[in-house]
C-alpha cells in the first residue's frame, strides 16, 4: 500500500531513438500503392475528371474548338479514327483533330465533342446528386442516430403538419383552406409564445395534456420516412418528377439528390447508435463540448468512412440513373449531348454503326467500375485500426 | 500514510439526500438512493462499493451526465461552489464540465476519439473553455503532456490513440481533464483496466498533480488497495446508500458496519496465507427489488429482527465516523 507514496520519478523518460516517423501523407501513399485496382480507379477517375473539365472548355462558347454541334449530314454513320472528307466540308466545319476520333452518328455530328460535353454532364450530376444526399442523410441520420430516443409532442406534429400541409394547398391553388391552416400555425405560435410568459396555471387542461403527450420519438419519425421513401420505386419516381418538372440538368440532380438519401440515412444513424455508447462520447460531454459539436467534430469523423465509400458507389449509381433518364428521353435536353441520349440514339444504328452505342456504353462502365474500386479501396485506407496491420 | 489530512472545513460540492432512479420494464431499479457526501477543498474522497451499487452513476449525475429518458434525478441536490447543478439548465452545465468538474474514464481505451490525435484532443478540452492563440494551445498541450509523465510528448501530441499504451492513454486522460484546472475532478476508477505497476504510477502521478495545483478529487473505487493509499475521507457504498463514511483511519482501523467489515475482512494478505479467504454470502440486491428494511440484511452476520423492518439511520462515532448500523453501536466504552 506503500505504492503511491513514492515520488513520481519522470527522470528516466530520456528522449529514446524513436523509428523514423512516416507523415500521414506517406502512409496514405503507402496503403493505396498495395491496393493496385483502387489506384487505377483513382487514375481513371483523375483522367475522367480532367477530361470532363478540359470538355467544357472545348465544347463550350460561342465557337468551340469542339463543336458538338456541327451536323455535317454528307458525313453521317463515319466509323472511328476515318479522316472528314475535306472536298464536301466548309474550312469551319473540319474536325478540329483532322479525323473523326470515335466516328460521327446519324446527324454528321463528331461523337468525341459530344462525348466531351456529356462528361462533364455526368460528373456534375454524379457531384452534386451526391452531395445532395449525402448531406440529407448525415443530417437526417445523425440527428435520428443521436437524439433518437427524445420524444416530439403531439402539439408539434400537428403543428408541422399543418404547416405543410397549409403550404401545399396554397400552391396547388385551394387558397382559402390553406389559409386558414396557415393562419391556424401562426395563432398556435402567438399561443405558445403567450404560454410560455405567463405559465403560472396549476392545473393543465385535459386537451393541454393531451397536446403535449409524446407523440413519436425523433428516431421512429425519421426512420419511418426513410422506409416510406424506400417504398416507391425510386427511378419511377424520379421519372414522374422529372414528367413534371420543366427538362433540366439541375432538376434531374436535385431530384436523384432528393430520392438516394435513405441509405445514407440508415448507415450514418447505424454507426451513431453504437458511437453514442462509447465512451469517448461520454468523455466529450464531460468536457462540456455542445450536442453539435459532439455530433459534428467528435462523432461524425468516426462515422464517416462507411459514408464515403457508399457516396463514391452512389456516384457511379447516379451518373447511371442519369444515363438512364437521358436513354429515355427524360433527361437533359436534346441538343445538349449526355451519355445516356448518345447512347439512345445509337441504338437504332446498332447493326450499322455499333460505336454509337458501344462508346458511350463502355465509358459509362469504366467510370462507374473506377468509381467502385476507387471505393473500395478508399474504405481501406480511411480505416484508422487498419493502419498498423499492413 | 495519510499525509497532510488538514480540516479544509469549507465543502466545494455537496450532495444531499440525491436519488436516482431507472424506468424499466416493471419496478424502477434505484439506483442511487438518497446518499449523502461532500468534497471539501483540497481532499481526495474515495467512495467504495461492489459492482453496481451506484458508485458511478452518483459520479454521472454530479455532471448531469445521466441519459434520461431511462434515468431520473428523483430527488436531492447537488451543490457545487453555492450553485444547485441540478437545477441548472444544459448550457450552464456545459460551462461547468471540463472547466471547474472534470472526469476521468475507467477505460482509457475507449475514452478517446479513436480518428484525432491525442494533440487534437487536448488542445479541444483546452480551447472548448479558453480561446487562446494555436501556439500558445501548442504549447499548453506540451506542458501538460509534460506535467503528467509523457516522454517526448511534442512527437506524442501527432500520435493518435490506438499508438499509445493504455497507461499513457490514461495520462492522456487525466491530462484533458487538467487541461482547464478544474477545481475537482472525478476520477471513476482510472486504474481498473491498468496493471498494478502502472496503476501505481497513476495513482502516484495523481497524487502529486492534486498537491501541485490544489484541487479535490473524487475518486470511484472498488479497490480497497487503491483507497487506502490516495483517500483522505471514505464513503462506504451498498446498493445505491451510504453505509459508512469516515476518514481513511476509522474506516480501516475500526470498521463499524459489517459491510465494511466483510470487505475489509476479504482483501488478501500475506498474513492470511494458507488460510481460507473470507468471503461475504450472497450477492447485491437487484436494485429494483430491494430487501425491506436494512440493505444488507440478507448477507449480514449481525443482522436482529428489526434489521428486516427498519432503515437503519446513521450512528455517529465521533470524529466524523458514521455508519448506519443501530446494531453494532455501542456508543461510550467501547474499543474496537
Amino acid at each position: 500500500m506503500n505504492l503511491a507514496e513514492k515520488k513520481l520519478n519522470t527522470d528516466f523518460y530520456i528522449e529514446s531513438p524513436l523509428p523514423p516517423k512516416r507523415t500521414r501523407m506517406q502512409e496514405f501513399r503507402r496503403l493505396f500503392a498495395q491496393n493496385r485496382l483502387a489506384i487505377l480507379g483513382l487514375f481513371i477517375f483523375i483522367l475522367f475528371f480532367c477530361c470532363a473539365v478540359t470538355g467544357l472548355f472545348l465544347t463550350s462558347g460561342s465557337r468551340p474548338i469542339f463543336d458538338p454541334a456541327m451536323v455535317r449530314l454528307q458525313e453521317k454513320l463515319r466509323p472511328p479514327l476515318a479522316k472528314p472528307n475535306l472536298d464536301s466540308l466548309q474550312p469551319q466545319e473540319v474536325p478540329a483533330l483532322g479525323v473523326y476520333l470515335m466516328g460521327t452518328d446519324d446527324l454528321g455530328r463528331d461523337v468525341f465533342s459530344r462525348m466531351l460535353q456529356g462528361a462533364w454532364v455526368s460528373l456534375t450530376v454524379g457531384f452534386v446528386a451526391v452531395g445532395i444526399s449525402v448531406l440529407i442523410g448525415i443530417f437526417m441520420g445523425g440527428i435520428a442516430g443521436y437524439f433518437g430516443q427524445h420524444h416530439i409532442r403531439t402539439d408539434h406534429v400537428l403543428f408541422t403538419l399543418a404547416l405543410i400541409l397549409g403550404t401545399g394547398l396554397v400552391i396547388v391553388n385551394f387558397v382559402f383552406i390553406g389559409t386558414v391552416l396557415l393562419l391556424l400555425c401562426l395563432a398556435y405560435i402567438f399561443y405558445s409564445l403567450l404560454a410560455r410568459h405567463g405559465s403560472t396555471e396549476k392545473e393543465t387542461p385535459v386537451l393541454k395534456a393531451m397536446l403535449h403527450s409524446n407523440a413519436v420519438s425523433v428516431d421512429t419519425l425519421i426512420m419511418r420516412i426513410v422506409d416510406i421513401m424506400l417504398c416507391f420505386p425510386s427511378f419511377f419516381l424520379i421519372l414522374t418528377v422529372v414528367a413534371l418538372l420543366p427538362a433540366s440538368i439541375y432538376n434531374i440532380m436535385i431530384v436523384i439528390g432528393l430520392t438516394s438519401w435513405m441509405g445514407t440515412t440508415r448507415f450514418v444513424r447505424a454507426e451513431f447508435l453504437s458511437l453514442r455508447e462509447q465512451d469517448f462520447v461520454a468523455a466529450a460531454k464531460a468536457l462540456g463540448l455542445s450536442n453539435f459539436r459532439i455530433i459534428f467534430r467528435h462523432i461524425m469523423p468516426n462515422a464517416i468512412a462507411p459514408v464515403l465509400v457508399s457516396a463514391t458507389i452512389g456516384i457511379a449509381s447516379a451518373i447511371l440513373t442519369e444515363a438512364g433518364l437521358s436513354f429515355l428521353g427524360f433527361g437533359v435536353p436534346p441538343p445538349h449531348a449526355t451519355w445516356g441520349n448518345i447512347l439512345s440514339n445509337g441504338k437504332n444504328f446498332i447493326f450499322d454503326a455499333p460505336w454509337l452505342t458501344f462508346i458511350p456504353g463502355i465509358s459509362i462502365l469504366i467510370v462507374v467500375l473506377s468509381f467502385n474500386l476507387f471505393g473500395e479501396g478508399l474504405r481501406d485506407v480511411m480505416n484508422p485500426k487498419l493502419k498498423e496491420r499492413h | 500514510m495519510i499525509d497532510g489530512r488538514t480540516t479544509h472545513d469549507r465543502p466545494l460540492l455537496c450532495v444531499e439526500n440525491l436519488k436516482v432512479y431507472f424506468q424499466s420494464n416493471g419496478a424502477p431499479a434505484h439506483a442511487v438512493d438518497g446518499i449523502s457526501f461532500e468534497v471539501r477543498e483540497k481532499e481526495t474522497v474515495c467512495i467504495v462499493g461492489e459492482s453496481g451499487c451506484g458508485k458511478t452513476v452518483s459520479a454521472l449525475s454530479i455532471l448531469g451526465l445521466i441519459p434520461t429518458p431511462p434515468g431520473e434525478i428523483v430527488d436531492g441536490q447537488i451543490i457545487f461552489s453555492g450553485q444547485n447543478l441540478i437545477k441548472l439548465d444544459e448550457k450552464a452545465m456545459q460551462k461547468i464540465r471540463g472547466n471547474h468538474i472534470s472526469m476521468v474514464f475507467q477505460e482509457p481505451l475507449t475514452s478517446l476519439n479513436p480518428v484525432f490525435t491525442i494533440g487534437d484532443q487536448i488542445g479541444e478540452a483546452v480551447y472548448t473553455h479558453k480561446q487562446i492563440e494555436p501556439e500558445a494551445l501548442f504549447q499548453y498541450c506540451v506542458q501538460l503532456l509534460n506535467d503528467v509523465g509523457i516522454p517526448s510528448p511534442k512527437q506524442r501530441l501527432n500520435d493518435y490513440p490506438h499508438q499509445l499504451s493504455g497507461g499513457q492513454r490514461q495520462r492522456v486522460m487525466i491530462a484533458m481533464a487538467l487541461a482547464c484546472d478544474p477545481d475537482l475532478i472525478i476520477a471513476d476508477e482510472p486504474t481498473t483496466a491498468l496493471d498494478v505497476t502502472v496503476q501505481a504510477q497513476i495513482l502516484a502521478l495523481l497524487k502529486s498533480i492534486q498537491k501541485k495545483r490544489s484541487m479535490s478529487v473524487l475518486y470511484i473505487s472498488h479497490d480497497l488497495g487503491v483507497v487506502s493509499a490516495i483517500a483522505n475521507r471514505i464513503y462506504v457504498m451498498y446498493a445505491g446508500i451510504m453505509v459508512e463514511q469516515g476518514n481513511t483511519d476509522q474506516i480501516f482501523r475500526s470498521a463499524r458496519h459489517p459491510y465494511t467489515q466483510g470487505l475489509l475482512a476479504s482483501l488478501p494478505s500475506l498474513s492470511k496465507r494458507g488460510k481460507r479467504l473470507h468471503s461475504i454470502p450472497g450477492t447485491v440486491p437487484n436494485p429494483a427489488y430491494k430487501p425491506k428494511g436494512c440493505p444488507f440484511h440478507p448477507r449480514c452476520r449481525h443482522k436482529i429482527l428489526s434489521c428486516q423492518k427498519e432503515y437503519p439511520g446513521m450512528c455517529d462515532y465521533g470524529g466524523g465516523h458514521l455508519a448506519r448500523c443501530p446494531v453494532l453501536f455501542k456508543p461510550k466504552g467501547y474499543k474496537g
